[in-house]
C-alpha cells in the first residue's frame, strides 16, 4: 500500500464492552486496529453480532469507547475537550444509516432534515442561503428542488436514502461513516445510491468507512477491506485481493457463502465451512502483515501457514521474515 | 387441473387494492403454474407484486385487497372462492408459508416447542404429547443443537438464524405440498443463509415439497430455483427454466437486473443501474411498463401492451423486441457475455473419441 498516503483515522486497540464488569459483560469490540487513508473506501464486513456496526458508533463517538483510541485527523478523538474542538469532529465526521425509513423525521420537510446540520453548524449566511444549498445538496443526490418543501413518507426507500446521503453532505464531512447503506434497497436501486457515493467521493474527496454484509456490494465499492467476526479484526487486506485470495479461514467461508447470480457457479458451489473453535484456543493472536498490506490475526506459529498460503497464491514471491 | 403436473395453477390473476388515492391495481393479469417437487423463484422488485401473489395463494389478502378475476386452482378447486373456515384448513397444513422477518413471525410469549406442535393439534389431532415429540424431531430436522433443552425456549432467546430454523420447522411440521417462502434469508447473514437455503434444498428433497421462493436476490435465485418468473408493475414479464433466464434472458427488465448486481468478478467502474423508479400502479403505464426505464424502448411500446412470446418451449417473454418485426437489438455486454455462455451450453457433447487402447 501506499504508505506515503495520509492516515485520516487511526484506530489503535480499540475496545467497546457494554455491561462492563457484570456477568452479561459483551465484548462488542475487542482490540481492533486499522487505519484509513484520505481518499478511499474501507470496507468492513462482517455478519450480524461481529462488532461492525459498534465499531462505527463508536468511533464517530456515539459511545464511549471502554478503551483504545482513534485518532482522526491528528487528533484524539477522546480527548476533545471544548466544545468548539467537538463542533468541529461532528461536522468532519457524518454518517449514512441502514434504514432510510427510521433514520429520518417523519414530521420534518426534507429541507429541514437535509438543513439541521447547517443550521447547527451555522454554515448558512440567511434564509436564502439556506434554502439554496439545501437545493444544490438535493440536486447532487439526483433530487430536485421541488422535493425540498415534502414530507419524508412521500418518498421511495431509494429517494429516502438520497436525503439521507444530502443531510451527511450538508456540513461538508471529510469523512462518512455509511453503516449498511443500502441493505433496505432493491437491487436497482442500490445500484444507483452506490454509483452516486462513488461520485461523490471523487468530487468532494470523501473518505468513507462503508460497513455491510453484503461481500460482492462491499468488494465493489472498497479500495480496502477488514473482515470482522465476534468483535475482532481478521484479516485486512486490498479488496481484490482479500476476495480472490482470502488467507484467513473465515474470509474463505465467508466468501464462500455470497450466492452468485450464476446457475452454472451455485451446482458446482463448495461452501467452506469454518470452525469457530479455533479462535477460542488462547492463544496470544496480533495482526501480522503476510504479504504487502494484507493482515492476518494470527498467533506466532500460525505465521508461516499463512506465509506458505501468501505464497501458493503468489502475493509474496519469497520467505522476507 | 390442465397438467396432472401441476400442483397450482393461477390463470389471470388481477388484484386491486382500494386506497384512499385510488384503486391500486397490484396485480395485473398474472398466470403461472407450479409443478410437483419444482421450485419456482418469482424475482422483482419491492411493489411488483410477488408477494400479493403468493399471498392471494394463502388467502391471505389485506382487507382492502379485490381479487377482480382470474382463478387459482389447488387440487381442483378454486382457492378464491373457498371460505375463511375452508382456507384454515388448507393454510399450515397443505400450503404453508416462511415469511422474511423471522423476528415477527414467531409468538414472542409461546414456547418455540407449542409453536412447533400447533400445527400438529390443530390440522392432524395429535394429543400435546406426540405433537411436542414431533416437535422435538422437527427442531433436530431443522438443525438446532441440544433441542430437547430448547424445546421450551422463547423466540428472543434465539438468534436470528436459528429462528428462522424454527419458523421453518413450524411451515413444514404438517409436510405440506406446497411453501411459499417469501424473502426468507433475506433478514440473515450471507453464511446463515447459504445454511437455511441448503435446509430448505434438504428438506424438500425428503418431503417432496414444491416451494414457492420469492427473493429480489438473484444469487440466491441462482442457487434455487428450477425456474424462474420476472414480476414487473404488477406483471410476470418473463419466465423460464433457471438457465434460459440467467443465461439467455429476453426482456430488458431481467437484462437491467443482471446488469445492476456486482459478481464477486465485477471490475471497477460504475455500475449499470436501472435509471428512475417503478411506475405508479393507481395508474399503470400503457403499454409495456418497463418502457419509461429501457434503453431498448420502442414506439409500441408505449401504445400496446406487449403479448408473451416463446422463446423455447419453457421460456416465454413479453416483449415486444422478441417480434418478428421488431430491429435486432445488441443487449448490454453483460448478457451477451451470458448468451454467449448458453449457447456453448445447448451445443450437444462433442463426441467422445475412443483413443484410448484397452
Amino acid at each position: 500500500m501506499p504508505e506515503e498516503r495520509k492516515k485520516i483515522l487511526e484506530v489503535h486497540h480499540l475496545k467497546q464492552y457494554f455491561n462492563v464488569g457484570k456477568r452479561d459483560e459483551v465484548r462488542a469490540v475487542d482490540d481492533v486496529s486499522f487505519d484509513i487513508y484520505e481518499g478511499e473506501t474501507f470496507g468492513l464486513v462482517g455478519e450480524s453480532g461481529s462488532g461492525k456496526t459498534t465499531a462505527g458508533r463508536a468511533i464517530i463517538h456515539l459511545y464511549e469507547p471502554t478503551d483504545g483510541e482513534i485518532i482522526f485527523d491528528g487528533k484524539d478523538v477522546s480527548k476533545l475537550h471544548t466544545k468548539a474542538e467537538k463542533h468541529e469532529f461532528r461536522r468532519e465526521m457524518q454518517m449514512i444509516f441502514q434504514d432510510p425509513y427510521a433514520s429520518l423525521n417523519p414530521r420534518m420537510k426534507v429541507k429541514d432534515i437535509v438543513a439541521e446540520g447547517i443550521d447547527i453548524h451555522g454554515l448558512a449566511k440567511d434564509d436564502a442561503d439556506r434554502t439554496k444549498q439545501v437545493e444544490d445538496l438535493l440536486e447532487t443526490v439526483g433530487l430536485n428542488k421541488d422535493h425540498s418543501s415534502r414530507y419524508p413518507h412521500e418518498f421511495s426507500g431509494g429517494q429516502r436514502q438520497r436525503i439521507g446521503i444530502a443531510r451527511a453532505l450538508a456540513v461538508e464531512p471529510k469523512f462518512i461513516i455509511a453503516d449498511e447503506p443500502i441493505s433496505a434497497l432493491d437491487v436497482s436501486i442500490q445500484a444507483q445510491v452506490v454509483n452516486l457515493m462513488k461520485e461523490l467521493q471523487v468530487k468532494q474527496n470523501l473518505t468513507y468507512l462503508f460497513i455491510a454484509h453484503d461481500l460482492s456490494m462491499v468488494k465493489y465499492i472498497s479500495d480496502r477491506i477488514g473482515v470482522m467476526h465476534y468483535g475482532k479484526i481478521l484479516e485486512i487486506g486490498p479488496a481484490d485481493e482479500v476476495y480472490t485470495h482470502p488467507l484467513h479461514a473465515y474470509t474463505k467461508s465467508l466468501i464462500s457463502a455470497v450466492p452468485v447470480p450464476d446457475p452454472e457457479f451455485e451446482r458446482n458451489r463448495k461452501q467452506v465451512p469454518y470452525d469457530e473453535s479455533r479462535e477460542k484456543d488462547d492463544k496470544k493472536r496480533r495482526m501480522v502483515e503476510i504479504a504487502p498490506g494484507h493482515f492476518v490475526r494470527a498467533s506466532e506459529d500460525e505465521v508461516p501457514m499463512y506465509t506458505q498460503r501468501a505464497i501458493d497464491a503468489g502475493l509474496v514471491t519469497e520467505f522476507s521474515e | 387441473m390442465e397438467n396432472p403436473e401441476n400442483v397450482i395453477e393461477v390463470r389471470n390473476l388481477q388484484i386491486d387494492f382500494h386506497t384512499y388515492a385510488g384503486e391500486v391495481k397490484a396485480i395485473r393479469d398474472v398466470s403461472f403454474d407450479l409443478r410437483k417437487g419444482e421450485t419456482l423463484a418469482i424475482v422483482g422488485e419491492s411493489g411488483s407484486g410477488k408477494s400479493v401473489t403468493t399471498r392471494s395463494l394463502m388467502g391471505l389478502l389485506a382487507p382492502n385487497a379485490v381479487i377482480k378475476g382470474g382463478s387459482i386452482m389447488f387440487h381442483g378447486d378454486d382457492i378464491i372462492k373457498k371460505s375463511e373456515k375452508e382456507m384454515q384448513h388448507i393454510r399450515g397444513k397443505d400450503i404453508a408459508m416462511i415469511f422474511q422477518d423471522p423476528m415477527t413471525s414467531l409468538d414472542p410469549t409461546m414456547r418455540i416447542g407449542m409453536q412447533i406442535a400447533e400445527p400438529l393439534m390443530k390440522h392432524k389431532g395429535l394429543k400435546k404429547k406426540e405433537a411436542i415429540s414431533q416437535a422435538l424431531e422437527m427442531l433436530k430436522l431443522v438443525g438446532i443443537t441440544d433441542p430437547e433443552a430448547r424445546l421450551n425456549d422463547y423466540p428472543y432467546q434465539f438468534s436470528g438464524g436459528m429462528r428462522q430454523r424454527i419458523v421453518i420447522a413450524i411451515a413444514l411440521v404438517c409436510y405440506p405440498e406446497v411453501l411459499i417462502a417469501d424473502e426468507p434469508t433475506t433478514a440473515l447473514d450471507v453464511t446463515i443463509q447459504a445454511q437455511i437455503l441448503d435446509l430448505m434444498k434438504d428438506l424438500q428433497n425428503r418431503i417432496d415439497t414444491s416451494i414457492i421462493f420469492i427473493t429480489h436476490d438473484l444469487g440466491v435465485v441462482a442457487g434455487m430455483a428450477d425456474r424462474v418468473a420476472v414480476m414487473y408493475a404488477g406483471k410476470i414479464v418473463e419466465y423460464g427454466t433457471v438457465d434460459e433466464i440467467f443465461f439467455n434472458p429476453q426482456h430488458p427488465y431481467t437484462w437491467g437486473l443482471l446488469n445492476s448486481m456486482p459478481t464477486l468478478n465485477t471490475a471497477g467502474g460504475s455500475l449499470r443501474a436501472i435509471p428512475g423508479t417503478p411506475p405508479d400502479l393507481l395508474d399503470p403505464p400503457v403499454g409495456d411498463a418497463f418502457a419509461a426505464r429501457s434503453d431498448y424502448a420502442m414506439k409500441i411500446d408505449t401504445e400496446k401492451e406487449p403479448p408473451f412470446f416463446k422463446v423455447s418451449d419453457t421460456h416465454y417473454a413479453a416483449t415486444w423486441l422478441l417480434h418478428p418485426d421488431a430491429p435486432k437489438v445488441t443487449p448490454p455486454a453483460e448478457i451477451v457475455r451470458r448468451q454467449k455462455k448458453f449457447a456453448e451450453m445447448q451445443r450437444p457433447e462433442p463426441p467422445i473419441k475412443n483413443t484410448t487402447k484397452e
